[in-house]
């Protein structure tokens, strides 16, 4: 049988300094995944390695790492893609570490308390009508599992204590803004509490999205441009001026 | 090593944060009672986030002659007449409330052209029932229900695994957990507990389940004296992927059919014409399952034993559009385009029909201050659960729990617990950081081989006996177990407490299938082929001392009213 060497990162906080990679040799199945070298190396090589997983079905996203330093779902990458190569895994690094490949994402719901719920319009006559066409916005955004590699992506998270909220928390509010019932407007929050000018569209973390959801531009420059207080954006301002000359062209 | 640990007190305490979970914990904190809720994954993560194709309730937005009527007769009939009619009464009526109401909590599901909700196709169901959102149902759920959570003022502890719980005088009063980042005991002192920890579909080999649905709660309320009821019903769902090997089992939504699908033989033809010639590819999930499983035996499956399911005829914009998530599935996993290429797909171990034995109006247990809601609760679905229907459980007996709950909180003080047991309990679960212990995962590989080979689709007497004798076995060295590490985040530790709670799960499923010498819903037997007039009864598990007794119970009498509903039951 085929054999792969995976270096993965490990590290107990609790007991050592500074991680290391150790290097673990694997039999590769057709259509493995990484999460499935990840099982057999816990099973039958070291117990006590800590991951985390749950649906092993690209849904949940729980099994969130870094392979060959792209931020990745364990369970949706294939160990063929890397064939002779030598593959790395290790924890996302924008988040402080547990153990080994777990890190501690818990920062993402205080925000998500933070983020304004769903407000419906008052008055609505029930049951509720919407049409299929104006709800597809919303929906996109609702696909996001809450892997958070986008937010591991981000520059802006990873080197800044600027109280940038991420890009996972503008899909969140998006999906509540482009409720067509829902009676807030949530970009006032964002782009002042939650730190939102602070991100400069590199687009990262829409590359690296598993739902293939269009981040920024379908949720944070839209968010950007809604805001009231876009002027102080140059992010913002700068957009809005290609758009204008866009369309004098 | 020191016991430490931290006492938490709450008028409710959840166990468990998938749909049941998180509807209950909303409900019990909207009756006024301060409520804490517990899950062994992250939160959001729930098994519920897989659930595709759609939730059941009678709107009748599309076929207009629906109505909860229809909606009880489909889930008694199924449930081959044994369902305790009073929850599937409740069901049937107050499912399309409940889905209005996630409505109002923000979920979006697919419309109708006239904007209302969009309802489909789903084996066994008489009318277009399923609302749904694309083939992602479950996700939209539990973010709908996590975000009403988040603004609530309901304490959250995720990645948090009950080892056991409490009694003081035959009552629940508390219950123990493990914090798996920091290896932190905390012990939660609740007036009311309610489980809702779902199935055990993680106990076989080849599963449609997540990771974390080993059945913990079975074991947990058992222990404490909790009855147990139709464990011997496990539903096989017939469609779920065979290739490549790392994914077998994973789910293949029935929406593929709703939407269409059909089986095949490796020889094309198109076989549930001659199982069931009315209702094809829709009917029954146990129904189809064993056909599939049938085709295969009878050497007529396809190269990695399989039947073929194919939605090709549909074209790839219906396809995408429709069933998405599939597409993707299919595509990265198996590289296959199902938009031009057929799926290959096998029966797999999909849900768990029995569970804890509940009242129909407050799901309280037997064991005073325990409540048991969703997946892990039993009497709704009967021999057989009709696809929709366990999303609409979740919410409907999610609330109900949590207003029981609620309820019995408010009449009740905390009780408490002498120290030293739970300075055992902490002592036991230390125990298994043992490097010469047995290896849990090796222990738990022989249980699911076990239980997929010999407690399958098809049963008989011979199987599930030597079933019954491995498990035995597996119980006396489930003492010795053992893990290398630290309690920090140590996943085979894990695996060491979550085993002797798969093995009560498999030991009641088994005994059961023995027990039940007929054949009825989602319990085939090889040996006993037919259906038992005599056996239309409930089989309900009962601990005595350490032992597990199993007793015959009658199925609650119809109600006039409802009787007029169901056709008598044939033989
Ligand atoms: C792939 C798939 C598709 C499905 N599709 C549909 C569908 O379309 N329609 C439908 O009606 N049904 C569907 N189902 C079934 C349905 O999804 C489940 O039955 C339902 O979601 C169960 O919900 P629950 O709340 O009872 O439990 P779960 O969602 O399983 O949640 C259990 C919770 O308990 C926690 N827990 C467990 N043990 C412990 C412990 N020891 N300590 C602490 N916490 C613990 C877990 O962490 C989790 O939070 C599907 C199932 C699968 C597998
Ligand atoms: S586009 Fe914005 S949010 Fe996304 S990675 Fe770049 S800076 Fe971060
Ligand atoms: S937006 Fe995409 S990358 Fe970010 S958390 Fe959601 S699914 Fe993950
Ligand atoms: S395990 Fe759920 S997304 Fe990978």
């Amino acid at each position: 049988m085929d054999k792969i060497t995976i270096s993965v990162y490990r590290h107990n906080p609790e007991i050592e300094t500074k991680g290391r990679f150790v290097d673990y040799e694997v039999p590769v199945e057709e259509g493995m995944v990484v999460l499935d070298a990840m099982k057999y190396i816990e099973r039958h090589i070291d117990p006590s390695m800590s991951i985390r997983w749950n649906c092993m079905a690209g849904k949940c996203g729980s099994c969130s790492a870094e392979i060959n330093h792209k931020p990745s779902l364990m369970c949706k990458t294939r160990i063929d893609s890397f064939r002779g190569k030598k593959v790395t895994v290790s924890p996302m690094g924008a988040f402080p570490l547990v153990k080994d490949l777990v890190t501690d994402v818990s920062e993402n719901w205080d925000i998500l308390r933070r983020i304004p719920p769903f407000t419906p319009k008052k008055g609505i006559e029930k049951p509720w009508r919407m049409s299929q066409i104006d709800i597809e916005r919303s929906k996109e955004f609702k696909k996001c599992i809450e892997c958070f590699l986008c937010q591991d992506v981000c520059h802006v998270i990873r080197e800044h204590k600027s109280g940038y909220v991420g890009p996972r928390h503008v899909v969140k509010a998006a999906s509540l803004d482009m409720h067509p019932l829902d009676s807030l407007n949530r970009s006032e929050f964002l782009n002042s509490e939650g730190g939102l000018g602070f991100c400069n569209i590199t687009k990262c973390c829409q590359s690296v999205c598993p739902e293939e959801i269009r981040i920024t531009d379908n949720a944070i420059i839209p968010e950007k441009e809604r805001a009231v207080n876009a002027f102080y954006d140059p992010i913002a301002i700068i957009i809005r001026r290609s758009r204008k000359e866009g369309e004098r062209k | 090593m020191s016991s430490q640990y931290i006492v938490h007190e709450t008028d409710v305490l959840i166990i468990g944060a998938g749909g049941a979970g998180m509807r209950a914990a909303i409900a019990a904190s909207d009756s006024g009672s301060s409520v804490t809720i517990l899950s062994k994954s992250l939160l959001g993560k729930a098994h519920t986030v897989m659930a595709e194709g759609g939730i059941a309730a009678s709107l009748a937005n599309v076929d207009s002659k629906d109505n909860w009527q229809v909606h009880f007769s489909d889930t008694f009939i199924e449930g081959v007449y044994i369902s305790n009619y009073r929850m599937v009464e409740i069901l049937a009526k107050e499912a399309p409330e409940r889905v209005r109401e996630l409505e109002e909590y923000g979920a979006l599901f697919d419309r109708t052209p006239d904007g209302r909700i969009m309802q489909r196709a789903f084996g066994a169901h008489t009318y277009r029932r399923l609302c749904h959102v694309g083939d992602r149902t479950g996700l939209e759920i539990i973010r709908t229900l996590e975000d009403q959570l988040l603004h609530r003022k309901v304490k959250v502890y995720d990645e948090v695994f009950v080892t056991k719980l409490f009694t003081n005088e035959g009552r629940v009063v508390g219950a123990l957990g493990l914090k798996l980042s920091d290896g932190v005991f905390h012990y939660f002192r609740a007036k009311a507990t309610i489980i809702a920890t779902g199935g055990c579909g993680r106990i076989f080999k080849v599963t449609s389940n997540s990771w974390e649905s080993t059945g913990d709660g079975l074991g947990l309320a058992f222990q404490v004296g909790a009855e147990l009821m139709d464990m011997e019903m496990i539903q096989f769902h017939p469609t779920g992927m065979v290739y490549p090997p790392g994914v077998k089992g994973l789910l293949v939504t029935e929406g593929v059919r709703g939407e269409g699908g059909i089986l095949l033989n490796a020889k094309g033809e198109r076989f549930m014409q001659r199982y069931s010639p009315k209702k094809m590819e829709l009917d029954a999930r146990d129904i189809v399952a064993r056909a599939n499983y049938a085709e295969i035996m009878a050497g007529r499956g396809t190269e990695h034993g399989g039947v073929y399911l194919d939605i090709t005829h549909k074209g790839a914009d219906f396809i995408k559009k429709k069933l998405p998530s599939m597409y993707k599935q299919y595509l990265d996993f198996a590289g296959v385009d199902i938009t031009r290429e057929k799926m290959e797909v096998a029966p797999t171990v999909h849900y768990q029909m029995g569970g804890i034995r509940v009242d129909p109006e407050t799901t309280s247990t037997n064991v005073p201050g325990l409540f048991a809601a969703g997946e892990v609760a039993s009497g709704l679905h009967g021999a057989n659960r009709l696809g929709g229907n366990s999303l609409a459980d979740i919410l409907v007996f999610g609330k109900r729990s949590g207003e029981g709950a609620s309820n019995f909180a408010k009449r009740s003080g905390f009780g408490s617990v002498d120290e030293s047991l739970l300075i055992a309990e902490m002592e036991r679960v230390k125990s298994y950081l043992n490097k010469d212990g047995l290896n849990p995962y090796d222990l738990a590989t022989k249980l699911e081989d076990t239980m997929s080979e010999k407690v399958g689709i098809i049963r008989n007497g011979n199987d599930l006996n030597d079933a019954l004798n491995i498990i035995l076995e597996l119980k006396m060295q489930s003492t010795k177990l053992g893990v290398d590490g630290s309690i920090r985040y140590n996943k085979g530790l894990l695996q060491c407490l979550e085993f002797p709670l798969m093995l009560i799960a498999a030991e009641a499923i088994i005994r059961g299938a023995i027990e039940r010498k007929e054949s009825r819903g989602a319990h085939a037997r090889a040996d006993f082929p037919k259906k038992d007039p005599q056996l239309r009864k409930n089989l309900i598990y009962v601990r005595a001392g350490d032992e597990m007794k199993l007793e015959w119970r009658a199925v609650p009498e119809l109600p006039d009213d409802l009787k007029k509903l169901v056709e008598p039951e044939e033989y």
